[in-house]
């Protein structure tokens, strides 16, 4: 009962701090005449963003412009986040492999990777792009349907004719063609998003990789030999014994890894790709919001990681041992 | 992005009480030293050198302020600062005076809680391009790629041209000047857009060859920049806001460097008389001793000479006067009369 009363106590203590400071910061902004508020969020943004995979242009609203950022960070998060979970899982399964090269390789790798600053690799990876690619004048083409350049990668797609969706015969590639600016129609990705996903992707994966490893090698060593004195192959008792049980080590950790790619994205804005951080950074500077602006990032992030923390536990209750 | 969180923090964490009027000069004095917010480097406005020493047109502005407040030019503390970092840090008392190229508008006066001071350079935003791509006007760039900073005027600007003219330009946003100016100079775009005068510092700086590189000939907007301070000091205000007049008035009035101790001995001309004050206490008047415009122009020059060191034709940068001239030579230059 007394630990019930100390713990009521605390969370009321915890509360009042934090309305206070809040209390306190509106009164200070207030008194140097600095603005504050949401209304701001229906104001005509005003600015272009580069890419976009809603329509967006100067005239709509800034709430509109952060939906646009914020698809833009989901975009790299969830891309990322499928590729260094494929490639962390190879590079996990090359260090514990048999051959002395794959090992030393993979190792290297996981070495290099982990150990060299995130925003470095970024830059690296973007310098590369945007230094030793040709102009988009002379892109190197595959068939005149691929280009790839200083102005990023693009492809054909596939649109609809006059007829809309259900006018399946008007269906038809749309290709690349070069212009007088670079390269339109199609699709395309930026050397900001390429360089922005392969380097979250590369960095991530060292760390999964090591994850990896670790779940396999947590396995008992009775079950492997169990499993290879009743005739399973070495792939058989990886995709049925080693792999099933180091799962329920891997998830766990893994989320973290997922956490932080999420998290990491935010460095994009120093290559200038449009995430949540840059639309929040310009925006902050048209209407001096900066209190507001800077909430909006906190919570955003909060629920991006609450909520791949929630679908990763769901996924791990599914693989748990029952107990029955 | 962390100086905001901080600069935040200590909105929070202020006394209330702290915002009288006067405490912005009284804390100076007590330090003996003025904060001055900067660029983190733009050539010829506020850059450091290999030693650490900074000048450029801006500085020269917060050297004049240091020398009248507080009788020497060098009770300075440079603060470097990214373009979105400045409000919040002007805001939250990290600095005194924001002398870093910043454009007045009204949102930033009006909504803000920083009041502008005086006009020290007139600009307008500019478009470069490579001399090789063969473009003469800023409207043939249907579709082009530009390059540009965030947390400036420049990028609404851009989206108003490029409405304007239906021209789709697309932006790709940096947060930091030089990794603006780094993907500009790979070739990512193939425009660069920000105030002119920062066009020509970072030719001046980073192109390897500055011929390769053109400045178009439109000006896409009116880029009055100045120092800013915070809300809430007048005295502040008008000490900023009369030393730039001042140095206006020494060069209009020919007070230069060099003969401003000779002409406050012999001169007889009763407005040079009354600016160095030896006629009249202008000083006193702003709360400060007779001397202070005096001690302003002998530590850093009058206007003219502030520029043509710093960003002049013989500089690197490499601006002609045009629209900094005084209005006595067609310029725009016109100030407040000090009496």
């Amino acid at each position: 009962m007394r630990a019930l009363l100390w713990q009521a106590l605390a969370l009321i203590g915890l509360l009042a701090g934090l309305l206070w400071l809040v209390h306190n910061t509106q009164v200070n902004m207030a008194a140097r005449g600095i603005q504050s508020g949401w209304d701001f969020l229906g104001q005509t943004a005003g600015f272009d963003i580069g890419e976009q995979l809603i329509a967006f242009d100067a005239g709509d609203s800034l709430a509109r412009a952060f939906l646009v950022g914020l698809l833009n960070t989901l975009r790299v998060a969830l891309l990322g986040i499928l590729l260094c979970t494929l490639l962390g899982t190879l590079v996990g399964l090359g260090r514990l492999s048999h051959n002395w090269l794959l090992r030393a390789l993979c190792r290297a790798y996981v070495e290099l990777f982990r150990n060299v600053p995130l925003l470095v690799q970024l830059l690296v990876w973007y310098l590369l792009l945007v230094e030793y690619l040709p102009d988009s004048a002379a892109a190197w083409s595959w068939r005149d349907a691929l280009f790839l350049s200083k102005a990023g990668l693009a492809f054909p797609t596939l649109v609809t004719g006059a007829g809309g969706w259900n006018d399946w015969s008007a269906w038809h590639w749309q290709l690349p063609a070069l212009q007088d600016f670079g390269i339109e129609g199609g699709g395309a990705l930026s050397p900001e998003f390429i360089a922005v996903t392969l380097g979250l992707s590369c960095y991530t994966a060292a760390f999964v990789a090591e994850v990896v490893r670790a779940g396999l090698r947590s396995v008992p060593h009775g079950q492997i030999e169990a499993a290879q004195s009743v005739g399973l192959s070495r792939r058989q008792t990886l995709r049925l014994v080693t792999g099933p049980l180091a799962l329920r080590v891997i998830l766990p950790p893994l989320t973290n890894q997922y956490l932080n790619l999420t998290k990491n994205s935010s460095l994009a804005v120093a290559i200038g790709y449009p995430d949540l951080v840059s639309i929040a950074n310009t925006t902050l500077n048209q209407t001096g919001r900066a209190v507001e602006c800077i909430a909006v990032i906190m919570l955003v992030y909060l629920a991006l990681s609450l909520l791949t923390a929630a679908l990763m536990a769901v996924f791990n209750r599914r693989v748990a041992l029952k107990e029955r | 992005m962390k100086p905001i969180r901080l600069s935040i923090l200590a909105l929070a964490l202020a006394g209330i009480t702290s915002a009288h009027a006067g405490k912005t000069l009284d804390t100076i004095k007590q330090r003996d030293q003025i904060a001055v917010g900067v660029s983190t480097g733009v050539p010829g406005f506020s850059a450091a050198d290999s030693q650490g020493r900074w000048t450029g047109l801006d500085v020269d502005i917060g050297k004049a302020v240091a020398a009248a407040l507080l009788g020497d030019a060098n009770k300075v503390k440079w603060v470097p600062l990214a373009s979105q970092q400045r409000f919040t840090a002007l805001q939250s008392g990290e600095v005194d005076v924001l002398s870093r190229n910043t454009t007045v508008t009204l949102t930033r006066d009006a909504s803000m809680g920083l009041a502008f001071t005086a006009i020290a350079f007139y600009d307008g935003q500019g478009f470069m391009v490579p001399a090789k791509s063969k473009v003469k006007s800023a409207k043939q760039l249907k579709g082009a790629t530009v390059c540009v900073q965030s947390g400036t005027t420049s990028e609404k600007n851009l989206a108003d041209f490029s409405r304007t003219y239906k021209l789709n330009l697309k932006p790709v946003v940096f947060d930091k000047f030089d990794a603006a100016n780094a993907a500009y100079f790979a070739g990512r775009c193939q425009v660069y857009t920000t105030d002119t005068s920062g066009l020509a510092s970072v030719r001046a700086k980073d192109a390897k060859d500055p011929k390769e590189h053109l400045i178009l000939p439109e000006l896409i907007s009116k880029e009055p920049l100045g120092p800013l301070v915070r809300r809430g000091d007048d005295e502040w205000l008008a000490i900023v806001r009369w030393v730039v007049n001042g140095l206006l008035e020494a060069e209009e009035n020919g007070i230069t460097q060099a003969n401003v101790d000779q002409l406050k001995a012999d001169s007889t001309d009763p407005v040079v008389g009354r600016l160095l004050g030896k006629t009249e206490d202008t000083g006193k008047l702003l709360g400060l001793d007779r001397d202070w415009l005096a001690r302003a122009i002998k530590a850093v020059g009058n206007y003219g000479e502030i520029y043509e060191r710093n960003v002049g034709e013989k500089t690197p940068v490499g601006l002609a006067r045009g629209k900094n001239r005084l209005w006595t030579d067609g310029g725009l230059h016109y100030a407040l009369p000090l009496r």
